[in-house]
């Protein structure tokens, strides 16, 4: 019972990381229909350059607290990302608005392995380590436990995104963000200036990107040039999951996607163990001795491959995603 | 396009026919002057151009997105691979093996077909997606308990192709000609994609062919006007998949060592850049596509150093970090510059000059 609140306490966390960085996906798809696949760079953006900036203060020997090291790190990198965002929206994507649907999409991977090898001649090969500023205290939760930094992770990220519902729910922006995902045209005909609503869009999920890109940093306590393919990738999945295009369904299926996974991760070793089918092979039974009887088929190697498994079989019974009511009709 | 066609070849034709011929049979000559490697690129030329091909069929013909196609290349590529090496200790010969891995990767394309039929645009770019991770998971992963796949090592020592003592892995002197391995398997590739072109032609122009495009078009439509649109569909993705599946097994043979690195989610993409570069649906754009991106990279890899040290007088950047950056731009660049491809088909020129009320 444990392990399971356990799983579902990690899943949870970085879970949160995955809504926070599915909505900027799903934002963008909403009203543009296109899929940024550059995104998830601009996640490994946001951890790089508040990884940086995080370094320098902390070499410098301030007496600054690190709360507002931290701060000054995410500040840093939230500026960034938006810039990059916006510079990639404009250069890359608007031009293409008219052309046929693919060729965002090729432009959006040509951004990525730029932005990617950008990263890699600033920041080099190796991985990048978090210095130790920060000490996560463990709290018992009926047997699991969960740290503070894992609290405070999930908290923020409800934050945000109850921020993020509020603006697009209650705000002009946010009205002028749900008409144009509506219907660009006649938006504009009604006074929306549509590509400073496109790229209100760009910028806040890359704003969010860096809040994420930051807490995976200090999650793991490591950053990498690379690290931003995989979590995009899974973000997208989380994305696609709740119904692309739906707020809500971003922030559900990237929190559910967490939960599968780490679930996943932690039973499949279990539920694959080939001890208790002997007859399978001679060489079982020694193996089984040797490792105290548990000889898995599968084991938490196969973690990312939940992901895409529930993926798939979401999708066959509910073809537009969890939350998802418009059925993408652009083929 | 003319719907008749001159039943008299002109001699004109016969003659840039014969010159083409003779120029494709001496390239890898010309090429081995600047080293064996550029045979060894040409080749790779070919085995992407399959590739794209093949891709071409679901994404340009029936225009499914399809983000994972390279699990079809790399199910080719572990069939000859576990099949003709000491791994298992099977050596099967070539022709035995590649309709087994063009019909296993057919299999596994109306695997992944048939439940996703329904789904359209994105849903299916994601879902093929997550397919081709899977698969490249699973080869990742299949060593322990039982070692299918030899995990992140790959597999080596496969068994080059082989006409009876004729093996193209060794250089060898036919007919007082000096032909080295790679040279000898560009003649082996260059007849493998002539097939896969031709076949591709024929599929275009045939029933089969149009009603791809019916779907593409309009799926709605096409099911009005008594397409099967469940079965053209799933055609589409397991003829996709068996030519994967071949350029697959012949990567395999070629490169005597596979991996589960070659089939990463960056590979579909870059075969997808070819189709869509190259100009979705037109097949000598495809071509086109996959020989320049294979081109470009290798190209960029010769010439970024010397560039750096004219330009700069030292080297600033790992060229190998500053061709990928290139290749990004430049895959940015030609799509802003030719939204269509480079050489797009006659109809989708027609649809971006008339222009639409809906945006795309």
């Amino acid at each position: 019972m444990e392990i399971l609140l356990q799983q579902i306490i990690n899943g949870l966390t970085l879970g949160s990381v995955y809504a926070l960085v599915a909505l900027g996906y799903t934002m963008v798809y909403g009203i543009i229909g296109l899929i940024n696949f550059a995104h998830g760079e601009v996640v490994m953006i946001g951890a790089m350059v508040s990884l940086s900036v995080i370094t320098a203060l902390v070499g410098a020997q301030t007496s600054l607290p690190v709360v507002v090291v931290i701060l000054a790190g995410l500040f840093v990198a939230i500026l960034v990302c938006m810039t990059i965002a916006y510079g990639m929206e404009k250069v890359a994507y608007r031009p293409l608005r008219k052309a046929p649907r693919l060729a965002p999409l090729i432009t959006a991977i040509g951004m990525s392995i730029v932005l990617q090898n950008v990263a890699l001649i600033v920041w080099g090969r190796n991985y990048r380590t978090f210095p130790t500023i920060i000490h996560p205290t463990p709290y018992d939760i009926f047997g699991a436990t969960m740290t503070d930094l894992q609290m405070f992770i999930v908290a923020l990220a409800a934050l945000l995104m109850a921020a993020l519902l509020f603006v697009v729910q209650r705000t002009r922006l946010g009205m002028a963000m749900r008409a144009t995902a509506q219907n660009p045209q006649v938006a504009g005909l009604m006074g929306i200036d549509i590509n400073v609503v496109i790229s209100a869009a760009f910028v806040i999920g890359a704003a969010l990107a860096a809040v994420a890109g930051l807490m995976v940093m200090t999650y793991y306590g490591i950053a990498h040039y690379y690290m931003g393919f995989l979590l995009g990738l899974k973000a997208f999945t989380a994305a696609v999951l709740g119904g692309i295009g739906n707020l809500a369904g971003a922030m559900l299926g990237g929190i559910l996607l967490g939960i599968i996974e780490a679930l996943g991760a932690g039973y499949i070793g279990d539920v694959s163990n080939l001890c208790g089918f002997p007859w399978l092979s001679d060489s079982l039974h020694e193996q089984c001795a040797a490792n105290e009887g548990q000889v898995s088929m599968f084991g938490s190697n196969y973690q990312d491959v939940f992901a895409f498994f529930v993926l798939i079989l979401v999708l066959i019974f509910r073809p537009s995603g969890l939350l998802g009511e418009r059925v993408a009709e652009r083929a | 396009m003319s719907s008749h066609r001159p039943r008299h070849v002109p001699p004109k034709v016969w003659a840039a026919v014969a010159l083409v011929a003779a120029a494709l049979a001496l390239l890898p000559f010309v090429a081995a002057l600047a080293g064996q490697a550029w045979v060894r690129i040409l080749n790779f030329a070919m085995i992407y151009t399959m590739l794209a091909l093949g891709l071409n069929i679901v994404v340009g013909f029936a225009g499914l997105l399809d983000l994972g196609y390279i699990a079809f290349y790399a199910v080719g590529a572990y069939v000859y691979a576990l099949l003709a090496s000491p791994h298992f200790g099977i050596h099967l010969p070539f022709w035995m093996i590649l309709p087994l891995g063009a019909g296993l990767a057919c299999i596994f394309g109306v695997l992944l077909g048939a439940p996703t039929l329904k789904l359209r645009g994105d849903y299916l770019a994601i879902v093929t997606l997550g397919f081709g991770e899977i698969i490249r998971i699973f080869l990742n992963n299949l060593n322990a308990p039982v070692n299918i796949s030899n995990g992140p090592q790959g597999i080596n020592l496969i068994d080059p192709f082989r006409i009876g003592s004729l093996s193209l892995a060794r250089p060898e002197v036919i007919l007082g000609v000096q032909f080295s391995g790679p040279q000898k398997y560009y003649y082996l590739l260059l007849l493998l994609t002539i097939g896969v072109i031709v076949v591709n032609i024929r599929l275009q122009n045939s029933r089969l062919g149009r009603a791809w495009e019916a779907i593409r078009e309009d799926e709605v439509a096409a099911k009005a006007m008594g397409i099967n649109t469940r079965n053209v569909k799933l055609l589409a993705f397991a003829m996709g998949a068996s030519f994967g599946g071949i350029a697959g097994a012949i990567f395999s043979a070629t490169q005597q060592f596979v991996s589960p690195e070659s089939f990463g989610l960056f590979e579909s993409v870059i075969v997808l850049s070819m189709v869509v570069l190259g100009g979705m649906g037109n097949i000598p754009g495809v071509i086109l596509g996959a020989i320049m991106l294979t081109m470009l990279p290798e190209v960029l890899r010769y010439t970024m150093e010397p560039l750096q040290l004219a330009l700069f007088g030292r080297v600033l950047l790992d060229a190998e970090t500053v061709r990928l950056l290139v290749f990004g731009l430049a895959l940015v660049a030609i799509m802003l510059y030719r939204p269509a491809g480079l050489w797009p088909s006659a109809v989708r020129k027609r649809e971006l000059e008339t222009p639409k009320a809906a945006p795309g």
